[in-house]
C-alpha cells in the first residue's frame, strides 16, 4: 500500500519539478538543443540539480538488498554495456526530442495544460513503444 | 543567452532529484519515466504503482497551475505531422536505448553508469543536430 502512495507522491514531486524548471515548455527544451543560436543552458541546471541530490545519496543504499519499505532493490547491471541498441535507440530518441522538444516526462506532465498536442505525442509514443516490443 | 532561467531550473532540478531519491529509497526502483510509462501499458508487474506515478506527474503541474500566480509558458510546434513523428521516435528510441532524460540522464549519470553517460551524450548530440537542421530549413527560429 505505502509503495503505491510513495509512487504517487514521487510522481507529483517530479511533475512539480518539471513545471517549475520550465521543462514542460517544449520551446525551452528546443532552446537548450539550439547550441548555435540563442542557446538556453537552463536544462543543464535541471539535470545538474537532480544529479547533485541523487548521486551522493545513491551510494548509501547501493550495497543494500532492500528498500526501507522492504522491497527488493532492482538496478540495471549492464552499466558498462555499450551496444548498437543503445547508440541507435538514444539517437532516435534524440531526433524525436529535437523535433518536438518533448521527452517522456514533460510530455506526460503537459497533459495538465489540456493541449491536444500532448495527447497526439503520447499516442504516437505508445505506438513506438509497441513497435520496439514486437519488431525489435 | 535568450530566456536563460538558472534559478528556477535549479530549484526544479533539486525537486526532481529529491523525487528520484525518495522513489529509490522507498520502492527500490529507479524513476525512469519512459520505462514507467511503457510498463504501465505493457506489463502487469507493479502496474498500479506505475500508473500512480504517471498520475502524480500530471497532478504536480495541475496543483502548480491552481496555486501559482505565475502564467505557465507552453509553446510547441503546431505541425501535427512533426509531433506524430517525434512521439513515435521517442517511444521507439527510449525503449530500444533503455532510457530517456530521467532514466539515463538523471538516474544513470548519478550512478556513474558509463552506458547512461554515453546514452545521454548521444541523445543530446542527436537532438542538437536535429534542431540545427530544422533551423537551416526555417522550421525553428
Amino acid at each position: 500500500m505505502s509503495e503505491k502512495i510513495f509512487s504517487l507522491l514521487c510522481g507529483l514531486i517530479f511533475g512539480l519539478g518539471l513545471v517549475i524548471s520550465g521543462m514542460t515548455n517544449p520551446e525551452k527544451v528546443i532552446g537548450f538543443l539550439s547550441f548555435t543560436h540563442n542557446w538556453d543552458a537552463s536544462l543543464i541546471f535541471v539535470m545538474g540539480g537532480a544529479i547533485l541530490v541523487f548521486a551522493p545519496t545513491f551510494y548509501f543504499l547501493k550495497e543494500k538488498q532492500k528498500s526501507i519499505l522492504g522491497i527488493d532493490v532492482s538496478l540495471p547491471k549492464n552499466t558498462l554495456q555499450i551496444d548498437t541498441r543503445l547508440i541507435f535507440g538514444t539517437s532516435l530518441f534524440g531526433v524525436g526530442w529535437g523535433l518536438a522538444g518533448f521527452c517522456p516526462g514533460p510530455a506526460i506532465s503537459s497533459l495538465a495544460f489540456f493541449e491536444p498536442v500532448s495527447i497526439i505525442f503520447l499516442i504516437s509514443m505508445l505506438v513506438g513503444i509497441y513497435v520496439n516490443k514486437y519488431f525489435f | 543567452m535568450h530566456n536563460f532561467t538558472p534559478q528556477s531550473a535549479f530549484i526544479g532540478g533539486l525537486l526532481i532529484g529529491f523525487s528520484v531519491l525518495l522513489f529509490f529509497y522507498t520502492t527500490g526502483r529507479l524513476a525512469g519515466v519512459s520505462g514507467i510509462f511503457s510498463n504501465a501499458f505493457t506489463s502487469h508487474n507493479k502496474r498500479t504503482s506505475n500508473w500512480l506515478f504517471l498520475i502524480g506527474l500530471v497532478l504536480g503541474p495541475l496543483l502548480f497551475i491552481i496555486f501559482s500566480p505565475n502564467e505557465i509558458q507552453f509553446s510547441v510546434t503546431n505541425s501535427f505531422i512533426l509531433i506524430t513523428i517525434a512521439g513515435f521516435l521517442v517511444g521507439l528510441g527510449t525503449r530500444m536505448g533503455g532510457g530517456c532524460t530521467s532514466g539515463h540522464g538523471v538516474c544513470g549519470v548519478s550512478r556513474f553508469s558509463i552506458r547512461s553517460i554515453v546514452g545521454t551524450l548521444t541523445f543530446i548530440i542527436a537532438g542538437a543536430i536535429t534542431v540545427f537542421v530544422l533551423q537551416i530549413y526555417g522550421i525553428y527560429l
